[in-house]
């Protein structure tokens, strides 16, 4: 399972990347062979407040659907329009082109809550 | 319920050896898939695919008098069954609630194999144990004996690979005894799927080795094992009932739609006072499958169906229907809004999605 050193993780299966003050986020490859055959998303909406572990997005494979959560606090800036009509890229290329929405975060300071890719490689065993 | 609680089907192994992700299914851990639940779904739909039957229960109802029994204890008429065929039936509490929904089959003259949900094994086989007659006997055989279905336009091709272009598949709906290898198989040509196939019944201990024979030799035939979610999806295309989902012991067959499996002319079966009342005041809720108008959040279970702002139903079964690469589902809905062509919403989220209450199936092969 691919778990990319120089991301950050939480432990309901999103990943984050830093982007000066935002912070781009997705779902784990684990988390998308576990889900497979993703079949609809539903994005955030741009500029809505989230807090820390707040369900903004939901991802729908055949079989159920799924809470994306915010992993820090913030401001939606950017949500990916290209997985409304091809929401299979998040299992193509969940670390890419299957990102799901980008934040602007309130607190840098934050983001020392979340994991490694280390513990996270721990976390699904 | 941890892991360790679930009962184990004999062909466990194969499942875990071939990668197939293993889920708490019935009080059995089973593959809910293998690789996707869209591959497998399309090999049954234009190849072959295999699944893993074998948490189903097996009941054997044998005596001089089971015919006469069985049909005082389920819907539909025994007396219409030849030795070798099979029909879908249910067995119904006093309140014409469904316990459970199931096939016999008459493999003798006096002889009857009920093959009934996994999860209600136990307790379709105290139903039946208390209400047994006094010279019936009644076994619960599910340990000692593995199944699986193979189902798609493939199977006689493949039937025919494993025992010989001679021997003959039986017809729909029969069963017959075949040997292969060594192995003694009953098999049915009855399925969930919606797609020609059968279902075969074996010794617990022959199970890997059919398993595995029927992998190999079906590999030129495109077949693939196949888990829970494809056997999900393949069945709801088909509007096939799913016990817990779409059937309960609160409704009956006539709301469910399946009053066909139910033989109001005999004269005597549990149930069938209330079900006489309910199809002279017709029920107050029918289930009716679903398709969503666009392109959208696939249905679920347990969402509400509304009719201009009113509450009219809850969807029992929905999911992104691979054939029709759409949103498809079934739900009880008040009898007035429950017309073919009617116009429902599907609340998702908070939100109303429109959809149109359709006819049976929802799938038709081209």
């Amino acid at each position: 399972m691919n778990v990319p050193d120089d991301l950050l993780y939480t432990e309901t299966h999103e990943w984050i990347k830093r982007e000066g003050e935002n912070v781009r986020v997705g779902i784990t490859d684990h988390a998308q062979s576990e889900l497979t055959d993703v079949v609809y998303v539903e994005l955030p909406k741009k500029d809505r407040q989230a807090n820390a572990k707040e369900a903004i997005a939901v991802v729908e494979s055949v079989k159920a659907a799924s809470d994306i959560y915010a992993p820090v606090k913030g401001a939606v800036v950017d949500a990916n329009k290209a997985l409304e009509s091809n929401p299979a890229l998040l299992n193509t290329d969940p670390f890419g082109e299957g990102w799901i929405f980008v934040l602007k975060i309130d607190n840098a300071d934050d983001l020392k809550q979340l994991n490694d890719a280390a513990a996270y490689r721990k976390q699904i065993g | 319920m941890s892991e360790t609680a679930h009962k184990k089907t004999p062909l466990y192994d194969e499942h875990v050896r071939r990668g197939g992700k293993m889920i708490p299914f019935g009080g059995w851990l089973m593959p809910v898939q293998y690789t996707s639940i869209v591959e497998e779904h399309r090999a049954v739909r234009s190849n072959v695919g295999m699944f893993d039957i074998s948490h189903m229960g097996q009941l054997i109802v044998d005596g001089s008098r089971a015919r006469e029994w069985l049909n005082k204890m389920l819907t539909n008429n025994i007396d219409k069954l030849d030795v070798g065929s099979s029909q879908y039936t249910f067995l119904l509490n006093e309140r014409a609630g469904i316990i459970d929904d199931l096939i016999a089959y008459r493999i003798s003259e006096e002889k009857f194999l009920l093959v009934v949900n996994a999860s209600l094994t136990d307790e379709d086989f105290a139903w039946l144990d208390r209400h047994r007659a006094h010279d019936v006997d009644l076994t619960n055989r599910s340990a000692e004996f593995g199944g699986v279905a193979i189902q798609g336009p493939r199977v006689v091709d493949l039937f025919h690979g494993l025992l010989g272009d001679d021997v003959d598949l039986p017809a729909r709906n029969q069963i017959v005894d075949l040997e292969l290898e060594g192995m003694s198989l009953t098999v049915a040509r009855t399925g969930y799927t919606g797609e020609d196939g059968v279902e075969v019944f074996f010794s617990a201990s022959d199970a890997p080795k059919f398993w595995n024979l029927v992998l190999e030799k079906g590999e030129r035939f495109g077949i693939k094992p196949c888990g829970l979610g494809a056997r999900d999806t393949l069945r709801l295309e088909m509007c096939y009932p799913l016990n817990g989902s779409d059937l309960s012991a609160e409704r009956n067959p006539i709301e469910a739609g399946l009053g066909s499996f139910v033989d109001l002319t005999k004269p005597d079966f549990i149930g069938r006072e209330v079900l006489l009342r309910t199809k002279k005041d017709g029920p107050r809720e029918k289930l009716v499958p679903f398709r969503m108008k666009d392109k959208g959040p696939p249905p679920r279970p347990h969402y509400s169906v509304f009719n201009n702002g009113e509450r009219v139903g809850e969807v029992t079964s929905g999911t992104l229907s691979p054939s029709l690469n759409w949103g498809v589902g079934m739900a009880y809905v008040s009898t007035p809004h429950a017309k073919v062509g009617s116009k429902i919403d599907i609340e998702i989220r908070g939100q109303k999605f429109p959809a149109t209450i359709e006819k049976k199936p929802l799938y038709k092969k081209s």
